[in-house]
């Protein structure tokens, strides 16, 4: 292992990411605050929802900004870079192993996805306005969660970038991220899905479930949520899942 | 400490079709068709022989031609040596590296100019030199001494600090051999360096090279240019369908040639009768008869076989439409082993 290397592999990545600040910005958090804005603004203002419907909806749309962050940092340039002007061989001739330079994408990733969740807890508080009650009483656990949850989304990401050719970008988001956000439980808690059962126990496939019901338990412990020790497990299973697939597929691609 | 580079029999089999890293015309790869047997057991199987047991020695300081048509498999060798392509069987060592046990070691003895510029788009060309730089562990002050100086070199000094993207083909094939040479590797790939370039920027590129190659270096290109190999090249292989037709100096290979001059004649028909007559003329080597309206003479003299030729075709009655002499080269040499034209 090379650290030299794998930290001027990481400052390429800061300075590229640096540079794109403001439209990687607007990509990852523009939309979750358009829906904050919606359903926990307008909908609770004007009485169709409860004003305590607006403590559920945060963590989750904290979930779902960095998962889309994460996702996005690492699958977008990877898709551009793997296809035909090959741009990441340059890195591949880069004196580290190939498999690092997978891990480096994740840790860029990883960034992202935080710098992206810790924005818009404040971003989603303004847009809320009042009546919104989080707490922080367990940072260790916020922590922990927040990083497995980044590790997912930027593992995931390399899982994808590495499956999805450029053709097929719209069809990631139709296919993947959309139902992704739909039934991830970031709008509503896992227990009030036990009116539809099977759907109830399809969802839990679907790692931004954990991330929402991981991020309720810590910031809104009162509202209903999963255990979180549940939810660190499965999240640590799935970030070990999608790291290994993640890795399998860029050594793949990455040798012909 | 100059570095050699040794390859043994070296085989590389494409089981999907190779990605653009041969991006050779693939419609001249050797084709090899399963057995109707296993065209049962696996429907539609993908297999494309692109290196086929080649075995070479680069010596360490020389200049090594890779000299083939497209789709020869001169690519997938440079992909193979330069730890981009896994090899099916065989192995390829830089120095005492074998490149797929030992790649970091090896990767941090080459540097690679691609066939296709595969600069990093989202940055400018001073960062794509500094961050090339950083890779291979430079410090900050000896990467920028090193980026300011092949940046004048190269001629790129007005336009470092904008977008790769924006460069035009020929900036970008400057600026990737610029990087390949920033680590200041003890052997340089180069994969059909002159593709595209104008004659200017050819010529810029034939004395980086030869500047390279006088400070110790080794160099391995490719191409399918003739004159290009023949001006820079110490030794050549000749490749064609994966395997090695020939290899050594180009002096060696051109006087390797029955004859050494070639004259293509075009005729009208082609009895067998003229051919002998050919072959008996001062002279020549070897006559071959290509289609039905053409003939090949090896001849040891060009222009004093033309008036011979002439009566000999009116003699038999046949109409002569076209001569042309091709003098020694390795262009003839190639047709010589393949009967095709490296253009073809």
């Amino acid at each position: 292992m090379n650290w030299k290397t794998f930290y001027a592999l990481l400052s390429r990545d800061g300075q590229v990411a640096r540079r794109n600040l403001i439209p990687t910005l607007v990509q990852n958090l523009l939309q979750p605050l358009l829906l904050t804005f919606v359903f926990g603004r307008v909908l609770t203002t004007s009485g169709m929802m409860p004003v305590a419907y607006k403590s559920m909806l945060l963590p989750g749309i904290m979930a779902i900004s960095m998962v889309l962050a994460g996702v996005q940092a690492v699958a977008m340039p990877l898709i551009a870079e793997f296809q035909f002007t090959r741009e990441i061989e340059d890195r591949l001739l880069a004196p580290i192993e190939t498999g690092w330079l997978a891990v480096e994408k994740v840790v860029a990733g990883m960034i992202q996805a935080l710098v992206a969740g810790l924005v818009v807890i404040p971003a989603a508080w303004l847009t809320l306005g009042s009546g919104v009650t989080i707490s922080f009483a367990h940072p260790l656990e916020f922590a922990v969660m927040c990083l497995l949850v980044a590790g997912f989304a930027s593992a995931g990401g390399l899982l994808l970038g590495c499956s999805v050719g450029q053709t097929q970008i719209g069809l990631m988001f139709s296919l993947v991220l959309a139902p992704m956000m739909m039934f991830g439980c970031a709008y509503y808690s896992w227990a009030q899905l036990k009116s539809f059962p099977v759907l109830q126990y399809a969802v839990l496939i679907n790692p931004l479930v954990y991330a929402s019901e991981g991020l309720r338990g810590i910031l809104v412990p009162d509202k209903p949520h999963m255990n979180v020790f549940v939810v660190f497990g499965a999240l640590a299973v799935i970030d070990v899942v999608l790291m290994v697939g993640g890795l399998k597929k860029f050594e793949s691609k990455a040798v012909s | 400490m100059a570095i050699g580079i040794r390859i043994e029999n070296l085989r590389k089999i494409y089981n999907t079709p190779p990605p653009s890293a041969a991006r050779g015309a693939a419609f001249s790869f050797s084709w090899q068709r399963p057995s109707r047997a296993e065209k049962d057991k696996t429907k539609k199987k993908f297999e494309l022989v692109a290196v086929d047991g080649i075995s070479f020695e680069i010596h360490p300081g020389e200049v090594f031609g890779l000299l083939g048509p497209n789709g020869a498999g001169k690519s997938t060798t440079i992909g193979i040596l330069t730890t981009r392509t896994k090899p099916t069987s065989g192995r390829a060592f830089i120095g005492e590296f074998d490149v797929w046990q030992e790649q970091v070691k090896a990767k941090r003895l080459i540097g690679v100019v691609p066939q296709r510029p595969n600069l990093d788009f989202a940055l400018t060309a001073r960062e794509v030199l500094l961050f090339h730089g950083a890779y291979f562990g430079q410090s900050t002050r000896e990467r920028e001494r090193r980026t300011n100086e092949l940046l004048e070199t190269f001629k790129l000094t007005d336009r470092a600090d904008h977008m790769v993207r924006t460069f035009s083909g020929g900036m970008m094939q400057r600026l990737s051999i610029a990087r390949a040479m920033m680590h200041d590797p003890e052997v340089l790939f180069l994969d059909e360096p002159s593709a595209g370039l104008d004659p200017q920027t050819r010529l810029l590129l034939w004395e980086t090279i030869r500047a390279y190659h006088q400070l110790g270096k080794t160099i391995v290109l490719t191409t399918h240019y003739m004159d290009e190999a023949d001006a820079l090249a110490d030794r050549l292989a000749i490749i064609d369908h994966g395997r090695i037709i020939a290899q050594g100096t180009p002096q060696e290979l051109k006087s390797a040639i029955p004859g050494g001059y070639l004259l293509r004649l075009r005729l009208d028909t082609v009895p067998d009768g003229l051919l002998a007559e050919f072959e008996k003329l001062p002279g020549v080597s070897e006559v071959r008869a290509a289609d039905h309206t053409a003939a090949d003479i090896y001849a040891d003299r060009g222009g004093p076989l033309i008036a011979a030729i002439v009566s000999a075709t009116q003699a038999a009655g046949v109409e002569l439409r076209d001569v042309h002499i091709e003098e020694p080269s390795l262009e003839t040499l190639f047709l010589h082993h393949t009967g095709r034209s490296l253009r073809d």
